[in-house]
């Protein structure tokens, strides 16, 4: 049997009204492997947060199927926490409210102090200590998102979906929830599938960054692996890495020109949704191709 | 000084004073003795209404001296049992408010739970959306000669009619309520599989809470509206039979001291409505 990944997205569409429609996105394959942080990146109205929904069971495609754990999804599940974009608080309940709800789900059987004992262990890991018996009102954007983290978190999922998480925060507060995302997702081993369209997020945060076209009819392009090290991203001194650029350039490029032309792209190719191609552009920066080697050795005889 | 101009709350209370006196003072004055004789007066009426507003020396309103003593003669006896047709009007208030929270009670025990069926199944809305229509807009003492025939009980036929107006506000409002609760709350408790019992309860209940405490609120103002009138109708007892009653005793000044109170204990559902809802309520 073929090597599955932990989640496999197989030949997914989705059409809104019945099928006469154009598909928002159609034929749409990958994978997410286990501990892996796998991006999606693509302008908006391509579908992204829909292929989430789909993930997180809360939406149905029009076609296809996703497996997880050699199980096809058909609804939401414990397994699959979900991080909303609007961070999706409950407003009337406190922080340790809105996080108790969530874990007395995952262990209806627990009593409530075991409950808020565990509820606490994760207000403490996003650094909300002291923050316990506040409600959403009073906390800021940035903490109401450290909430939302500690929720999906503390149901101790096999794999976190996020929504642009950190799209509706300013950029001190996103920086420094990023790193702690970025820490706690090495600490825990976490497989996550996050959508964005924030590339220095996407090149920070992602082992994986899928790239989709527009819509309507979006299509995954291709697959870039991060082939910078998860021990040398550092949020600040992303820029100085030798590969930083060779991913950032490429990724723009494909979300400012090849995301719109991508049909022409591959007129004439063999371009399969089910084999796509895996491009590592940071390291053609590091070592120089093939070709430019053979020129030196050449002058030198 | 500078505290009184800035303090608000100071200023709209002197106003409000002046107001009030100014408008006791212009019923003072509208209701002082006339001089002179007026025509000769038939005793019968001159024995009802008093000899000297009859004489048209004194008028039949009264002066809000009467009305002070009136109240305070109320103030000091509000209980007192003298005939089935002489009751205090503490006991009056305490039949009418009973009415109103029996009849409320029962209709938030079938507005509660039917609404949140409305606001949660788009069949159940649209089916019995025209029987909805059609009834909220009549008036609750339309009601009153179809309960008197069924119920054949004039006590209850009032507890009836407080029941069908309170019903439409809160129905009303626990369905909108219920239907437009956030669709994000409702992923949250998806995604956390939880069953729908308890999204009833831990989600749908607390987001629909302060709509459905407004509807409360909206509900009983109502139903206290109608006690006086239903009251009127059906006799016996309560502060709405009350007022009739001394009306045909042509006893201004039980009336309006009647009036003043009706306007009191409304204000106090409604206040201690308003501060259930500020209970339930969630900053967002």
């Amino acid at each position: 049997m073929e090597h599955r990944p932990l989640i496999s997205i197989e030949g997914l569409a989705r059409r809104f009204g019945d099928s006469s429609q154009p598909a928002v996105f159609e034929d749409i394959w990958f994978g997410v492997d286990k501990g892996e942080f796998c991006c999606l990146i693509g302008h908006s109205g391509c579908g992204k947060t829909t292929i989430l929904n789909v993930l997180a069971g809360l939406d149905q495609p029009s076609e296809g199927a996703v497996i997880v754990d050699n199980r096809e999804i058909d609804g939401p599940s414990l397994d699959r926490a979900v991080i909303f974009q609007g961070h999706a608080l409950l407003p009337w309940l406190t922080v340790m409210g809105n996080i108790a709800f969530a874990v007395s789900s995952r262990w209806p059987k627990w009593d409530r102090t075991r409950v808020q004992d565990h509820s606490r262990r994760f207000i403490e890991l996003v650094g909300l200590k002291g923050a316990e018996n506040k409600r959403p009102a009073q906390l800021s954007g940035g903490m109401k998102q450290r909430v939302g983290i500690a929720r999906a978190l503390s149901i101790q999922p096999k794999m976190l979906l996020m929504d642009e998480p950190f799209s509706a925060l300013d950029a001190l507060t996103r920086g420094m929830l990023q790193d702690e995302v970025l820490r706690i997702c090495a600490d825990t081993q976490q497989t996550v599938f996050m959508i964005t369209h924030d590339v220095d997020e996407a090149i920070l945060l992602a082992d994986k960054i899928v790239l989709m076209t527009n819509g309507p009819g979006a299509r995954i392009a291709e697959i870039v692996v991060n082939t910078m090290p998860k021990n040398e991203r550092h949020r600040n001194d992303l820029h100085k890495h030798p590969q930083y650029y060779a991913i950032r350039n490429h990724l723009v490029e494909f979300l400012v020109n090849r995301s719109r032309a991508f049909d022409q792209e591959i007129a004439g190719q063999n371009y399969d949704p089910r084999r796509l191609k895996l491009v590592k552009p940071g390291l053609a920066a590091v070592n120089p191709p093939a070709e430019v080697v053979a020129l030196t050795t050449g002058r030198r005889q | 000084m500078t505290a009184f101009k800035n303090s608000l709350g100071l200023r709209a209370g002197l106003l409000s004073l002046l107001i009030f006196v100014a408008i006791v003072g212009l019923w003072q004055i509208a209701t002082l003795p006339t001089a002179g004789t007026g025509p000769a007066m038939d005793p019968e009426y001159a024995k009802l209404v008093g000899a000297a507003a009859a004489t048209g020396t004194k008028s039949s309103m009264p002066t809000p001296a009467d009305i002070g003593a009136t109240i305070w003669k109320h103030v000091l006896d509000p209980f007192y049992v003298r005939g089935s047709n002489d009751k205090g009007i503490g006991i009056q208030l305490a039949y009418s408010l009973g009415r109103v929270l029996l009849g409320f009670g029962l209709a938030a025990l079938v507005a509660v739970p039917l609404g949140f069926l409305i606001g949660m199944s788009p069949l159940v809305y649209r089916a019995l959306d025209p029987f909805i229509q059609i009834l909220k807009p009549v008036s609750p003492l339309a009601w009153m000669p179809l309960a008197l025939y069924t119920i054949k009980d004039s006590a209850i036929s009032s507890i009836f009619v407080i029941f069908i107006c309170s019903v439409w506000p809160m129905l009303i409002n626990t369905a909108f309520g219920v239907g437009s609760v956030r669709k994000e709350w409702l992923n949250v408790a998806r995604t956390l599989e939880v069953g729908p019992f308890r999204t009833a309860f831990k989600v749908i209940l607390p987001a629909a809470a302060p709509t459905i405490m407004t509807g409360m609120r909206i509900s009983v103002g109502i139903a206290w509206l109608v006690i006086v009138a239903a009251e009127m109708l059906v006799g016996g007892t309560g502060i709405g039979y009350f007022v009739w009653n001394e009306w045909n005793n042509l006893s201004i000044a039980n009336i309006v001291t009647a009036i003043l109170l009706i306007g009191l204990v409304g204000l106090l559902l409604d206040q201690g409505l308003a501060y259930l809802a500020k209970l339930v309520t969630y900053p967002e």
